[in-house]
């Protein structure tokens, strides 16, 4: 990193707290002038709009609670009642089911980008792993959210879900019923997703805390996939990525408000409009968009237990891509067998989310089966090999240098190498 | 720094430390079940758990559900035909083979719990290929007994316990 920077506290009152507390030291080192690498591009500015999604969430939720009754004859009427009655409810409730459509939408492209640019390899293997937990702890808090608003789909859809844990062994059965506090879906339900879901959140908040100090200590990775070697491959934090952040967050605003005023229930299911009916299966039951994949996943599998672990396996499978996938170049860039196979993987995973609204019978079971094999495949088989036989195209010197690296040294250049010219200051 | 009488003695630490985290999670452990157990059914949740059906209404050929547990029963009065047909299929070669004698107390009801053995749906009543019930989530087919015969449910929809008070009365649970 940059070793030449030193916070100096400039007036009395700075000099005074720096001495007690180094709030601002720690603020102008993680902020400020952190040195972040001058190469990034737009995919890179996902981990602010993640965080900004986070806090709108936690916002909106906290109100919400204001207003919401967890209890199965309420809750319902609650929700329609935060619709109609409370002042700006609809926009408030709109924002955060919307909101939660927004941050998936945002890491998906976040994981799919640490996918192409190798930002899982060596140093950072800590902070995707934390990532990983971090987008585990989201499907848990957005489908209890869900179950919320007790309509028809809330309610058919906890059943549906909570109902895989039965498919274990012996031991299902009472840990179903101990999850469900009760021999169904119900009140007991009801009350315990809403204490989970008011409580998850925050958990994720310091979960991402440990992401950004883990990002903080390694320092970026960027598009080349080269680490930083002196203070010429980067720039200061503020105002080149601040202001770059805040632009990318305002476009990406722009399409949540779309959303919000617009098409706020394109998003969701006409069936959750209807009151829970224990008694009662809609015909089609759908989870949100963005648990489709794994839903096709569950349902491409004819055995039940396989299939749940199937669908739990393809999450788990992401805690190991770092030992995986054991190529040096980082980059997708220099990468052009890894390139292909990348497109193909992006391409699988959009159509198993299409396949998992689809009914699992005739092509459509078909496909889902391929693009699961392909899932696995690419982390168990394609990976690991493309990491032995995989020859890299060549690869400037470093980030400020465009001179092509001619050593097999593919670590990323060779270190105080000249740089000339292409320095931005 | 010295010896002292700790380190000529180790096993005698040892055994002061082994017992204090031993006691500790003894401890802890015992903090954690109640935490854990009230996620269990409550007493007023386990007190529902056995509910009377009076069944004189329905005719043959009908049926009736009820909520148990907050699980639809479903109750058939099932006709001759039904039973034949049900009796004559205990010899195919079934995906999880019973006798209908075996799952009924009367041949004449059939008493079974009305969600799917697949992932918990609500199957529909006198439909699917086999004249019995159809799950509409992920297409399973029961027969008239309640048999799995087609789909991805591995098991025949599950019997509850019951009994016949009276001609007029079922009492489930």
């Amino acid at each position: 990193m940059n070793h030449d920077y030193q916070y100096t506290p400039k007036n009395g009152f700075s000099k005074w707290l720096d001495k007690r507390l180094p709030l601002m030291r720690f603020a102008d080192e993680n902020l400020l002038s952190f040195p972040t690498p001058k190469n990034l591009n737009y995919f890179y500015t996902f981990g602010f709009i993640l965080t900004m999604c986070l806090v709108t969430q936690i916002i909106t939720g906290i109100v919400l609670a204001m207003h919401y009754v967890p209890n199965t004859s309420l809750a319902f009427d609650s929700i329609e009642h935060i619709m109609r009655d409370v002042n700006y409810g609809w926009l408030i409730r709109y924002m955060h089911s919307n909101g939660a459509s927004m941050f998936f939408l945002a890491v998906f492209i976040h994981m799919f980008r640490g996918l192409y640019y190798g930002s899982y390899k060596e140093p950072r293997e800590i902070i995707w792993i934390l990532g990983v937990v971090i987008f585990l702890l989201m499907i848990i808090t957005g489908f209890m959210g869900y179950v919320l608003p007790w309509g028809q789909m809330s309610f058919w859809g906890a059943t549906v879900i909570t109902n895989l844990v039965a498919t274990i062994p012996v031991i299902g059965e009472p840990i179903l019923t101990l999850l469900l506090g009760g021999y169904s879906v119900d009140n007991p339900t009801l009350n315990r997703f809403f204490s989970l879901h008011y409580l998850l959140p925050f958990v994720i908040f310091g979960v991402v805390i440990l992401h950004i100090w883990a990002l903080h200590v390694t320092g970026n990775n960027n598009p080349t996939g080269i680490e930083v070697k002196d203070s010429k491959d980067t720039i200061s934090f503020h105002p080149y990525y601040t202001v770059k952040d805040l632009f990318a967050y305002v476009v990406f605003l722009l399409m949540f408000c779309y959303f919000i005023f617009y098409n706020p229930n394109i998003l969701g299911h006409p069936d959750n409009y209807i009151e829970a009916d224990p008694m009662l299966t809609p015909a089609h039951i759908v989870p949100e968009w963005y648990l489709l994949p794994f839903y096709a996943i569950l349902r491409a599998v004819p055995d039940k237990l396989m299939g749940v672990l199937l669908m739990f396996g393809s999450i788990v499978v992401l805690f190991f891509l770092p030992w995986l996938d054991t190529m040096k170049v980082k980059s997708a860039r220099y990468r052009p067998l890894y390139k292909i196979f990348f497109l193909f993987f992006v391409i699988f995973c959009l159509l198993l989310g299409y396949l998992g609204a689809k009914p699992p019978e005739g092509i459509y079971l078909f496909l889902s089966r391929v693009s699961t094999i392909y899932y696995f495949a690419f982390f168990l088989v394609i990976m690991p090999i493309l990491s032995r036989i995989e020859k890299p195209s060549p690869m400037p010197i470093g980030i400020s240098n465009p001179a092509i690296n001619s050593s097999s040294d593919s670590g990323g250049g060779v270190s105080g190498a000249p740089s000339y010219a292409m320095d931005s200051k | 720094m010295t010896d002292t009488n700790d380190n000529q003695d180790p096993s005698r630490r040892d055994f002061l430390y082994i017992t204090t985290a031993v006691f500790g999670a003894t401890g802890a452990a015992s903090v954690a079940w109640p935490l854990i157990d009230q996620l269990n059914p409550s007493a007023s949740v386990s007190a529902l758990s056995s509910i009377e059906a009076d069944i004189s209404s329905i005719p043959e050929g009908g049926s009736m559900k009820v909520a148990w547990r907050g699980k639809p029963i479903f109750i058939r009065r099932r006709t001759k035909e039904e039973i034949e047909l049900a009796e004559k299929e205990d010899s195919l070669n079934l995906p999880h083979p019973e006798k209908d004698l075996d799952r009924v107390k009367n041949k004449e009801w059939l008493v079974v719990v009305g969600v799917c053995t697949h992932l918990g749906c609500v199957p529909i009543a006198d439909s699917g290929d086999f004249g019995g019930w159809f799950c509409p989530c992920h297409g399973s087919h029961y027969d008239i007994s309640g048999r799995i015969r087609k789909g991805p449910a591995p098991t025949n929809l599950e019997i509850p316990p019951y009994e016949f008070v009276n001609e007029n009365i079922i009492k489930i649970g």
